[in-house]
């Protein structure tokens, strides 16, 4: 009788944390990304500024975003900022045909697995992750807000280049 | 002190699905794609939803219509 109760107690208890993944946010170290994205050609981010995206192809602000970080590579590539846009999409047929359409000029990795998109586990989509030369994760964008948003990336991506390794 | 083996496999049960509820159900944003497909809009057909409303509305005039106020006046 009391094991009944305490064994319900217990997993009353622990089914939160063993289900309840938080998103990552600033502060927190980016975790290692080739092991979530198996079969994937990552580069060396060691000593770089990266941006982490996450995009679907159903979705319209991700579609919406794609010119700015075109914008962001074409200018802030040669600086050492690194674009990884991990694409979550279910079907690899999808994935394929809005990378063609988008015309990116950064790296597109699919997490078909869910992987990645399940570690990183972002509130909304899109979700970006502004990463320190130090592997570190500063800024979180839930979103993507226009020219807002772009004028966000431009002084934080800046901001992060002008930082010491 | 004894409780009844009903009344405590009951908050047993209550606690424990409290906790499962979060996770089972909300569909996570990436997980969204099948619900962001066309097919699952509520109105798939501008024009028949729009001729649809357009009957509701004339015919339930007296209650309302399609909206809340000014039933019955027919003075639309």
């Amino acid at each position: 009788m009391k094991q009944i109760l305490s064994l319900l107690l217990v997993l009353a208890g622990a089914t939160p944390v063993l289900t309840a993944a938080d998103s990552l946010k600033a502060g927190q170290a980016l975790p290692k990304l080739a092991p979530l994205l198996a079969g994937a050609k990552l580069p060396d981010t060691s000593g770089k500024v990266v941006l982490v995206d996450f995009w679907a192809s159903w979705c319209v602000p991700c579609k919406a975003s794609f010119p700015a970080l075109n914008k962001l590579q074409a200018e802030q590539a040669a600086k050492g900022l690194v674009i990884i846009a991990i694409g979550v999409d279910d079907d690899a047929a999808d994935f394929k045909k809005f990378a063609a359409a988008m015309q990116a000029k950064f790296l597109l990795v699919h997490d078909a697995a869910h992987q990645a998109v399940g570690a990183f586990n972002p509130p909304t989509m899109p979700t970006s992750y502004l990463v320190d030369r130090k592997g570190v994760i500063r800024y979180v964008h839930s979103g993507f807000k226009g020219a807002k948003t772009e004028k966000e990336y431009t002084a934080e991506i800046e901001t992060l280049l002008g930082e010491a390794r | 002190m004894k409780y009844p083996l009903p009344s405590l496999l009951a908050l047993g049960a209550v606690l424990s699905l409290s906790s499962c509820a979060d996770s089972l159900v909300r569909v996570k944003p990436y997980d969204r794609g099948n619900l962001a497909r066309h097919i699952m809009a509520d109105s798939l057909d501008p024009l028949q939803t729009a001729m649809t409303e357009h009957a509701y509305f004339s015919r339930e005039a007296g209650f309302g219509g399609g909206g809340v106020g000014g039933g019955g006046c027919g003075c639309n």
